[in-house]
């Protein structure tokens, strides 16, 4: 059993380990350093300290999309989850009991299917697909409609006042379905007879999705909250395809990974990217531990 | 309804046609429109699941609809049919505006970064959790840290290791950097899948004198199928839908784009030559592959998807 152990060992982690390293380890570790110096790309690059992290407090452009982050990590979630529980419960538990098993409503598996589809497609192609949907004249999905009945056209991405919460419609959009199915996974193991004692008792749904689902589920929901969290602090792609002017109008829909990537590609200072990559970092480190501390509880054994 | 069907069933008990429901559905029935609530929510809760139904769908079938129009129809009449199936609006988008080559493009690099991602993650997942040697610990957590850092940190310092390395622009450096970054979640999956794997019969295939590599691949790489599965469909989609690393790492060989870059690129050129028709059937053959296969295999990627980040 045991011989040839090392040689083995050695020889099926040699690629994987190298690869990742040179592609991802390095980059990250660099990119700490990187951030400490004034690099253009042009000249090597001289060791600054915290300079950067100095401009970037005094950024308008870095606090507007601090902001959007804000809004997005409270919206996003809170939305998404809200619709997704809802309809995960219609899905599963709403429908009639028969023998104690617990059934959705009339068509449960078609609008799972139909649901989860946005998921698939990838973001790059629902950002064009909705540039199409939201365009400002009668061309547009939502406008065509509008102005056909004598209405004004809304300028979604146009009017900085709600670009976005027209981007944001975009990301709870193609979010919902994946939590649906997610949820399911999670009411579908929680056992028919709570529910059946629960009934018994004359508890009515809407004390039933309270009282039963949502504290059961409570371990599911953490995990959703975390991940769309996360997702709220990345939106670069369809930031950078669906918004006018990228991240406009006048920075009212910019995100920090748009500001990392215009810095970097668009005005070389390498250095301040990497800075702003860093206050990143940190805060999606601090979203994670902050949620998963505040939403801890006992969990409900059953 | 119901009470007349009661009626008919006290005056007729045995009567040669049968039309009257048996009684256990009949009281459920009585039971059912009693609640008023439960109508009420239930009838709120359809409209609902319709309603997002709906918004999920329309919008593809709208494009569908425009992709066969021409531009006066899609400004004119943006909700009604396509006057004739104008199929030189494909034709245009496939090979002028190059949405073939982009399909190809990122079939050929999701196709080889997903097998690579696959066979790769699966040998340091499978050695990680079941060899113990000195260090294990040390990788399994380097693997797992990659979890918890956004590739945007990264992007600076990895443009610029592709460089160096003489990959940028090539799809040969976009695979291994898709491999490196899918590595993390595939390694954290796969560890988990194979530690729950039955000792006794790698054991038994030892005796019978496999070497450690044949057991690999002929004996636990069968068995972890359902674990291998979930985690491909993870990282199928989510390598398809990559849209930063070849925006960052492709941006100056056109003809090396993938499908994001490429419609991207083909909805902010839509605006300058008015082509709006050329970009909706860009769209649409963007989208159309993923609803059929999507359609197929359903089950499965709801699976595979919900396993993967469901944990």
């Amino acid at each position: 059993m045991r011989h040839g152990k090392y040689p083995f060992v050695i020889g099926f982690l040699a690629a994987p380990v190298l690869l990742y390293s040179v592609f991802v380890i390095a980059p990250y570790a660099q990119a700490f350093q990187i951030s400490m110096t004034n690099w253009r790309g042009l000249s090597a690059p001289q060791w600054v300290g915290f300079d950067n992290y100095r401009q970037l407090v005094e950024d308008h452009r870095f606090w507007q999309a601090i902001q959007h982050h804000l809004v997005l990590l409270i919206a996003l979630p809170l939305i998404t989850i809200a619709i997704a529980l809802f309809f995960s419960f219609m899905l599963n538990v709403a429908g009639k009991s028969s023998g104690g098993q617990r059934t959705g409503v009339w068509g449960s598996k078609f609008y799972r299917v139909v649901f989860f589809f946005p998921q698939v497609l990838a973001v790059a192609i629902i950002a064009v697909l909705f540039q199409t949907v939201y365009r400002p004249n009668e061309s547009g999905l939502i406008n065509g409609v509008l102005m056909k009945i004598g209405l004004d056209p809304i300028l979604f991405l146009v009017n900085p006042n709600i670009a976005l919460w027209s981007i944001l419609g975009v990301l709870v959009w193609q979010a919902v379905g994946f939590y649906v199915v997610l949820f399911s996974a999670g009411i579908a193991s929680i056992p028919g007879e709570i529910y059946e004692a629960a009934e018994m008792d004359g508890a009515s749904r809407v004390t039933l999705f309270f009282r039963v689902t949502l504290p059961l589920l409570w371990d599911t929901l953490q995990v959703a909250w975390v991940y769309l969290g996360i997702a709220a602090f990345d939106a670069f792609a369809v930031v950078a395809v669906l918004s006018v002017d990228n991240g406009g109008p006048d920075g009212a829909t910019t995100v920090l990974a748009l500001e990392i990537y215009r810095n970097a590609f668009t005005y070389s200072k390498y250095g301040y990217a990497s800075a702003m990559g860093v206050a990143l970092f940190f805060l999606t480190i601090t979203f994670a531990v902050f949620t998963l501390r505040v939403t801890k509880r006992e969990s409900v054994e059953y | 309804m119901g009470t007349q069907l009661t009626t008919t069933r006290t005056d007729q008990p045995d009567g040669p046609n049968p039309r009257p429901l048996p009684p256990v559905e009949q009281a459920r029935r009585g039971r059912r429109t009693g609640r008023g609530e439960v109508s009420l929510l239930g009838g709120m809760g359809h409209l609902a699941l319709f309603f997002w139904a709906v918004i999920v769908v329309v919008p593809i079938i709208w494009v569908f609809l425009a992709s066969f129009k021409n531009t006066t129809e899609i400004f004119s009449s943006p909700w009604t049919l396509p006057a004739e199936l104008r199929w030189e609006n494909w034709g245009r988008a496939w090979t002028t505006a190059r949405v073939g080559r982009y399909f190809l493009n990122s079939v050929i690099v999701v196709g080889c970064s997903t097998f690579l991602t696959m066979l790769l993650g699966s040998m340091a997942a499978y050695v990680l959790a079941r060899y113990k040697f000195w260090g294990n610990r040390f990788i399994y957590y380097l693997f797992v840290s990659g979890l918890a850092f956004p590739v945007f940190l990264a992007l600076v310092p990895l443009f610029f290791v592709v460089r160096n390395l003489g990959l940028l622009n090539t799809h040969t450096g976009l695979v291994l950097v898709y491999t490196a970054y899918s590595l993390p979640f595939t390694v954290f999956f796969l560890v988990a899948f194979f530690r729950t794997l039955p000792l006794s019969v790698a054991e038994a295939a030892m005796i019978d004198g496999a070497s450690h590599t044949r057991l690999f691949f002929q004996v636990m790489l069968p068995m972890a199928k359902p674990g291998m599965i979930s985690v491909t469909i993870f990282n199928i989609i989510g390598q398809w839908a990559q849209y930063q690393l070849p925006l960052v790492l492709l941006s100056n060989a056109k003809d090396k784009w993938v499908l994001t870059q490429g419609i991207a690129d083909i909805s902010v050129n839509a605006g300058y030559e008015a082509d709006w028709s050329g970009l909706f059937a860009a769209l649409t053959i963007a989208i159309l592959p993923m609803i059929i296969v999507y359609a197929i295999f359903q089950r499965q990627i709801q699976n595979g998807l919900t396993a993967g980040t469901g944990k």
